[in-house]
């Protein structure tokens, strides 16, 4: 039997109540180094809301959270400024800072992170890097009013990135991107994951970019996306939530065989 | 609610003692509220002395009263209209753009980033503008306050020909007592606090999108206006019973 390591993120039955609502409902899932989690769900399912706990933006109301093999679940907001060093975030909307200009996004975790603080000098390359990932080296003085949907959300990627996190949080990447663009998205943040070797989480309404980080690796020599051989699965599994609750958490050939009705509403069908 | 707004007022107070400080945006806060409120500050403040001299004419005139004009204009310009005056002007152009400006971050998940990428956003976005009112608020007042007397000396020497220039100034200046200063100054102090505290506790806590940030910032406008009214009372009613 392979070594038990430390999970890197884990949710042992997480509820959430706000007001008189109950907006997650028993959340049990545990990922390792390396894995990748989909979490597919209507609006309103509480996808976003699984990742701001798991970001400690919001504190549970039952249940235990566990990052990088400690019980964080009452860590006060000091404490999670030190877990926050370790993850990385892209939000649904990018999150970026209007005030500042692409480079100090991008630069912010270095400069802000208490346990990372980057020397003045590395700050730069680091950025410039973190920006050549994906794509947008030319970028650095412009502001995020100046740049295009998906142009902030490749941003947003690289700031998520930029310290080299282990956990990497993925908010609707895709959302309301075209096709082109979206795969675009898919893409890098495939690249990121593998390149880096992190473990990954995404929310996302769309199966397709599900298929994309189950079924295709980043191939560093060739620097393309490619289908992933049996004998290097890309080790995902996706979760389903229904109105807060787990309607499904499996392997991508456990989806596919899954005759849920609201599951199976997330499939295409062939 | 109040007890939520007590909690963040709290925690911005705590921020002024405790790393990391934002010394830049301190400094940028104190161009936009005290450099950008200047004009409107001033103007206010001189009109206000030019009304008081205006309106006070006819029943000073009616008590043969008319050299006391200078007095009458400095107790209620320096008490009451400097201080209330320049703190609605700037809950006006100030309040209401910290809540649209922090509203704006909250419902775009700029807040959300912010606490992700390790900073605080009370030290960030609270305390600095809570500062940057204290500080600037009460300069503001004393030269409303100033050309406010100056509004008055216009209005009561060369237009009405109430007393003489020397006669005003002197009679303006002897009136004030200490007591007058401090409730000068600890007036537009409270009031910048508030008015400061209001906007960002309305900005902190928007929800719903860009009706979320409109409603916000005019629940500050109102709110802050409404509090510094009801001090400005408790506070004078401190003082004249000192």
């Amino acid at each position: 039997m392979p070594e038990r390591v430390a999970a890197q993120l884990a949710f042992d039955d997480i509820s959430l109540r706000i007001g008189e609502t109950t907006v997650l409902k028993h959340i049990s899932f545990e990922l390792g180094a390396g894995e990748t989690l989909i979490v597919l769900g209507a609006a309103g399912s509480g996808k976003t809301v699984l990742l701001k706990i798991a970001l400690g933006l919001l504190r549970p109301s039952a249940g235990r959270l566990i990052l990088f093999g400690t019980d964080v679940t009452e860590y006060s907001e000091r404490q999670w400024f030190d877990v926050r060093s370790r993850i990385g975030v892209l939000f649904q909307e990018g999150g970026l800072f209007d005030s500042l200009n692409i480079a100090d996004n991008v630069a912010y975790p270095l400069e802000n992170q208490r346990l990372l603080r980057c020397p003045e000098d590395q700050v730069l390359p680091k950025v410039e890097e973190s920006l050549e990932f994906v794509e947008l080296g030319h970028t650095l003085e412009k502001y995020p009013s100046e740049l295009s949907g998906g142009m902030r959300r490749r941003v947003g990627i690289a700031r998520a990135i930029v310290s080299q996190p282990a956990l990497l949080l993925y908010d609707s990447p895709t959302a309301g991107l075209d096709p082109i663009t979206a795969n675009t998205i898919m893409a890098l943040i495939a690249k990121g994951r593998d390149v880096r070797q992190a473990t990954t989480v995404m929310v996302t309404q769309r199966y397709q970019d599900g298929e994309i980080l189950a079924g295709f690796r980043y191939d560093v020599a060739t620097g393309e996306l490619r289908p992933a051989d049996d004998g290097e699965a890309t080790r995902t599994r996706y979760l389903v939530l229904e109105e807060g609750r787990t309607a499904f958490l499996g392997t991508p050939p456990e989806l596919g065989a899954c005759t849920d009705p609201y599951v199976v509403k997330f499939i295409p069908h062939t | 609610m109040f007890q939520e707004f007590v909690l963040l007022s709290l925690r911005a107070i705590r921020g002024i003692f405790q790393q990391p400080h934002y010394w830049d945006d301190v400094f940028v806060q104190m161009d936009l509220i005290g450099i950008g409120s200047l004009p409107v500050a001033l103007l206010t403040g001189f009109f206000s002395g030019a009304v008081l001299a205006l309106q006070m004419s006819r029943a000073l005139q009616t008590y043969g009263a008319t050299s006391s004009v200078g007095q009458l204009v400095s107790i209620s310009q320096v008490r009451e209209m400097g201080p209330v005056l320049t703190a609605i002007m700037v809950a006006g152009r100030n309040s209401t753009g910290m809540a649209s400006e922090i509203g704006s971050m909250k419902v775009t998940e700029q807040i959300d980033a912010m606490r992700a990428l390790g900073t605080d956003p009370v030290l960030k976005l609270v305390t600095p503008r809570l500062i940057a009112t204290a500080v600037t608020v009460p300069l503001l007042t004393i030269l409303a306050d100033f050309v406010g007397l100056v509004g008055g000396w216009l209005v009561a020497c060369p237009m009405l020909s109430l007393t003489t220039d020397s006669h005003y100034w002197i009679s303006a200046w002897r009136i004030l007592e200490y007591n007058d200063l401090a409730q000068g100054l600890v007036k537009p102090f409270v009031f910048a606090v508030v008015l400061s505290l209001v906007g960002c506790f309305y900005g902190m806590r928007t929800e719903g999108g860009t009706q979320g940030v409109g409603r916000a910032t005019t629940q500050a406008m109102v709110v802050a206006s409404v509090w510094i009214v009801v001090l400005t009372f408790f506070i004078g009613r401190i003082f004249v019973s000192l």
